[in-house]
């Protein structure tokens, strides 16, 4: 049970939820979260790797960065989201088209 | 003595200062004080003073054979060379100071005259290109530079007859003249080529040369001496091309006394002169005729003349009339006296008349009297009085011009008429010559008289006029007085005070060359005949004088025959001279009219069936064509190819649009399947 292909696995049907989210989603909050099912699915490879591939600490502190970019990431990203709600009246990306043709 | 580079300079300033003062008040002359009078004075005050020098210089050298050549390069073409230049002699040197003291007269004149006109700087432009123009020819020593000044001067003559071109008579005399000239100078030309293609040069001194060597004989050289003949008829409107200077004088006063009296109508004379060596005797005997017939004739149709110009303007066809006869019986040595004698006393006369004109205009203007024609004689009479300078000045010139001795006038017809008849004692078949010459000299005494007897003497016609008549001013009067005293003999005699012989610096210095034709009598022989016959001309020709003038006196003093008594007995002769032969409208008739019609049938061709049909057709084709070429070109081309391209640029961009949505989720999408597509192809 205790083996890398089954981390990979989570990971992996993570990242593909996460893809699929951000792909099909209209809301905004959604596609958001959706990237952070990506960036987390990039955590756990890199944890596992680390586990079983006997990198020490390298993957670790990888993780804790991501996390934090994550961090940073959501609140500058939903700041942008509040700013489309406040112009739009709306946080369906489809709807934000100004620049459209 | 002045050496020869300061000759070339004098000539060269002498040509050119009159066309400097031309441009000057051509483009600027309306906007100088004065209207730029001052500018064409100045040059010709100038122009005056060197060619005075220049007769100084002749007259301290007494060198017969003096001649300065100045020759530059014009064209050259290999075998083709045509040379410019000039040439001075004494005969040049003559004709230069009777050009430039007739022209500065005028300009003086002119000042009273003119005062007040409309194109006043105009005038005065003009005056001074007809003065370049004609020093122009008389110091060409190229018969191409000559014909080049003698179209000049017929623009300028044109432009100065038709000075006030408003009147119709005027622009129409002024086209009558340059057309008249027009003919005459298409023979002019001919004879210049007949002598190029023959000797290959335009130079007299080669043309001579060429002559003398016989590269030019028989008829050939007969024609090319009437050809350049024929531009002296015309110029010097002779017998059948005088018809025209009659009309010009619808040109100002002033300017009638400058070319068409003293110079410009004498560069026909001046023309034979210089070119006298090319005649042949046949050509010469046609010369003598012309000229003879003209002086008889135009002294005809002056007797009748009321208008005291149109008398004058027969006198000097008449008297250009004798130059020509005395060139074309070889004593042209005594046309160009007469010339040079005719240009004071004429100028004098026609001064005289402007003077009178100017004095009837200012009378009849205070009448504010616009029927009366202020220049026909019968509406004056009694002017002495009134005008005594311009009446003593006038008697004077008409006392030269009837070969009175004491005056210019006798010595050079003296000398014309003694060539007549020391040429027809030679050859008894040419009586007639001589007969014309005597009775175109007692026709011209009596005709110039009945002109002095009716504008001065007898009892004014017109009371009211008469009144109003005064003596014309001072810038009037000096050239009166001036030429007055040009026409006593004496200035034509100096050293000598004979007043009944020629014998003087003129006949001193202007020798007669012998003829460069084989076989025509020389310098010498014609001479001798001229010497031999000169107490009988003499005589002679006081005798016609004293007739003429003695007939005039009775009837216009005395009036012991009344004029209007002959006329009528002699009823159809009395017409035929008052209308002058009815040359201008058998003219009319049997050229003009003629002519038109044949101008009309080549419009018509021209115009109705060949722009018509073939030129038009030619149109028509082209148009045609260009439908075809233009549909091809615009459907075709156009349409598909070009168009097409474009078209199909537009329907792939429409197409490749809808690619970009603009929507992240589908680029995101499509950089999904890309991802999945390369890791599929690095797999397989």
């Amino acid at each position: 049970m205790d083996s890398l292909t089954n981390y990979l696995l989570v990971s992996s049907i993570l990242f593909s939820l996460g893809l699929y989210g951000v792909v099909t989603r209209r809301n905004g909050v959604a596609v958001l979260m959706s990237i952070e099912l990506i960036l987390n699915a990039a955590n756990i490879n890199f944890l596992a790797f680390a586990r079983f591939g006997g990198m020490n600490m390298t993957g670790h502190i990888f993780a804790l960065f991501v996390i934090v970019l994550a961090a940073a990431e959501a609140a500058v990203a939903l700041a942008i989201i509040i700013n489309i709600f406040n112009n739009f009246d709306t946080i369906n990306i489809d709807d934000v088209s100004e620049l459209k043709q | 003595m002045i050496s020869g580079n300061i000759i070339t300079d004098f000539s060269l300033l002498i040509l050119f200062l009159p066309l400097i003062a031309f441009i000057i008040n051509i483009i600027f002359g309306k906007r100088l004080p004065r209207q730029g009078d001052w500018v064409s004075i100045g040059a010709i005050l100038i122009t005056l003073i060197l060619s005075l020098s220049l007769l100084m210089n002749m007259l301290m050298n007494w060198d017969s054979d003096f001649s300065h050549e100045v020759v530059i390069s014009w064209i050259d073409l290999g075998a083709f060379k045509v040379n410019l230049g000039f040439w001075v002699d004494n005969i040049t040197v003559v004709m230069l100071v009777v050009v430039s003291l007739i022209s500065s007269m005028t300009h003086i004149f002119s000042l009273e005259y003119m005062k007040g006109d409309i194109r006043y700087n105009r005038y005065y432009a003009y005056l001074g290109l007809f003065t370049f123009s004609m020093n122009g020819i008389v110091l060409a020593n190229n018969v191409m530079s000559l014909y080049i000044f003698w179209e000049l001067v017929g623009v300028s003559s044109y432009l100065l007859i038709g000075h006030w071109f408003e009147k119709h008579s005027a622009a129409d005399a002024s086209k009558k003249a340059f057309l008249t000239n027009r003919v005459g100078d298409i023979g002019f030309f001919i004879g210049i080529m007949i002598m190029f293609t023959a000797i290959g040069s335009f130079n007299f001194q080669d043309l001579f040369k060429g002559v003398s060597e016989g590269l030019v004989t028989g008829s050939l050289l007969t024609f090319a001496g009437l050809g350049l003949f024929m531009g002296a008829v015309g110029k010097s409107s002779q017998f059948p091309l005088h018809i025209w200077l009659p009309d010009a004088m619808e040109g100002p006063t002033p300017v009638s006394a400058l070319m068409h009296a003293a110079t410009m109508v004498a560069a026909g004379v001046y023309l034979t002169v210089r070119l006298f060596p090319l005649f042949s005797p046949e050509a010469l005997t046609i010369i003598a005729y012309v000229g003879g017939f003209t002086a008889l004739f135009a002294a005809t149709i002056a007797i009748t003349q009321n208008d005291i110009k149109k008398v004058l303007a027969y006198s000097t066809v008449s008297q250009l009339g004798y130059m020509i006869l005395a060139v074309g019986v070889g004593n042209y040595v005594a046309a160009f006296f007469h010339l040079l004698t005719h240009a004071m006393f004429k100028a004098c006369l026609f001064y005289g008349s402007g003077s009178v004109i100017h004095s009837m205009h200012h009378s009849l203007h205070e009448l504010k009297d616009h029927d009366t024609d202020p220049q026909d004689m019968r509406n004056m009479g009694g002017f002495k009085s009134k005008m005594p300078i311009t009446h003593w000045t006038m008697l004077i010139a008409t006392l030269a011009i009837s070969g009175v001795p004491l005056f210019s006038g006798f010595l050079s017809k003296d000398a014309i008429l003694a060539g007549t008849l020391a040429f027809a004692q030679n050859y008894p078949q040419h009586f007639l010559l001589p007969i014309f010459g005597f009775g175109a000299a007692a026709i011209t005494a009596f005709y110039m008289f009945r002109l002095i007897f009716m504008t001065f003497y007898g009892k004014p016609k017109i009371e009211k006029v008469f009144k109003g008549i005064h003596e014309s001013p001072k810038a009037m009067t000096f050239p009166l007085v001036l030429l007055a005293g040009l026409s006593f003999f004496i200035f034509y005699t100096l050293p000598y005070f004979n007043p009944f012989s020629d014998h003087g610096w003129f006949t001193e210095l202007i020798k007669a060359r012998n003829s460069a034709v084989p076989g025509n009598p020389s310098a010498e022989e014609i001479y001798q005949g001229v010497h031999h016959a000169h107490y009988t001309a003499m005589a002679l020709s006081l005798l016609v004088a004293a007739l003429g003038i003695g007939l005039s006196y009775l009837m216009y003093i005395k009036e012991k025959f009344s004029a209007e008594a002959w006329a009528k007995k002699m009823g159809f002769l009395y017409k035929l001279s008052l209308n002058k032969y009815f040359f201008d409208e058998n003219y009319n008739r049997f050229l003009y009219q003629p002519f038109l019609k044949l101008s009309r049938l080549v419009a018509y061709i021209d115009w109705d069936l060949y722009d018509k049909y073939f030129i038009n057709g030619f149109g028509h084709v082209t148009k045609f064509l260009s439908k075809i070429t233009g549909r091809i070109d615009y459907e075709g081309l156009d349409q598909t190819l070009v168009d097409g391209v474009g078209r199909t640029t537009q329907v792939f961009g429409e197409k490749l649009k809808q690619v970009q949505t603009g929507r992240l989720q589908n680029y995101m999408l499509f950089a999904l399947i890309g991802v999945i597509l390369i890791l599929v192809f690095q797999a397989a």
